[in-house]
């Protein structure tokens, strides 16, 4: 099975990378964005019945920095 | 003063603080690879350099503060010996939970790599007693991901305690409350975004980082 973690900073924390990839969008003449937040996608492979509490386990312990970061967990094949 | 200095696949500045520590000291660290899972028996002194553990990959520290040397470190600690983590190793202390807080992006998304001026805001602790209270000093930083951040309740609390080791006097990544280095609630871990290690004699341009090692070597030897 595969699973998706999508990785993203907390709401109110400043994201300079986001920033700038709003201020390079606006550069090139899409002034409709309004706001741009940049996060990460990580995909797993993973044994058959892995559960989902084993996942959430991985983000909380390495995958993502939770004094900061955010992680929604997406399934792609169930048993 | 027996000391350690861990190092990481990447780190850069390892030898710079055993040099550092082998002048200050008069005795050589033991260079501990990140593989390794016990210091050297003894060890009462422990130093995180900087640099770019594991090419900063997933995030600056995080692959370093789950090696397994990182065990016995985070053991040691709580024991009470003195850690020392210099901008990597201070990325790689929050990572590994042994400070609070988290290193980000500097704001202004640059590297930046200049001396910059700092004050002593905790000249009690085992690594600044070296310090006058209040004291302005001048330490190089080179640093990418040195924004430091923390809830509001977590920089009240490391404010009305006096764990604001270091803060800079003028605006350089961003950090909440121009914060440059923390101690721990116990006060035997230091993270610090600027290097010591590279203020060391005359010919670096100042001194001020020696005082750092030279009131370490008072407190512990």
């Amino acid at each position: 099975m595969k699973a998706r973690v999508f990785i993203t900073l907390k709401p109110g924390v400043l994201d300079p990378q986001g920033k700038a990839i709003h201020h390079a969008l606006a550069g090139l003449g899409f002034a409709q964005v309004e706001d741009v937040r940049a996060g990460k996608l990580i995909e797993l492979d993973l044994a058959d019945g892995t559960s989902d509490a084993d996942i959430e386990a991985m983000c909380r312990k390495l995958l993502a920095n939770t004094v900061i970061e955010n992680f929604r967990i997406e399934r792609l094949e169930r048993l | 003063m027996k000391s350690a200095v861990i190092v990481f696949p990447g780190s850069n500045c390892d030898r710079d603080l055993a040099v550092a520590l082998e002048q200050v000291t008069g005795r050589a660290p033991a260079m501990v690879w990140h593989q390794d899972s016990e210091l050297p028996p003894g060890t009462d002194f422990i130093g995180l350099p900087g640099g770019f553990s594991y090419g900063d990959y997933l995030r600056s520290g995080a692959m370093a503060a789950r090696s397994s040397i990182m065990r016995a470190v985070g053991d040691a600690a709580a024991r009470g010996v003195p850690v020392l983590g210099v901008c990597n190793g201070f990325q790689v202390l929050t990572e590994a939970g042994l400070l609070p807080g988290a290193l980000m992006r500097n704001a202004g998304l640059s590297f930046v790599c200049r001396p910059v001026p700092l004050r002593v805001e905790n000249s009690q602790s085992l690594f600044t007693s070296g310090y006058e209270a209040g004291e302005q000093v001048v330490i190089p930083v080179a640093h990418h991901d040195g924004n430091y951040q923390a809830d509001e309740a977590t920089l009240d609390r490391l404010e009305g305690e006096g764990r604001v080791a270091f803060r800079y006097l003028e605006e350089v990544n961003g950090s909440a409350r121009g914060i440059a280095g923390i101690l721990n609630d116990a006060g035997n871990v230091l993270g610090m975004m600027p290097h010591p290690e590279r203020a060391l004699e005359p010919a670096h341009g100042n001194s001020d980082g020696r005082r750092l090692f030279e009131g370490l070597l008072e407190t512990v030897a």
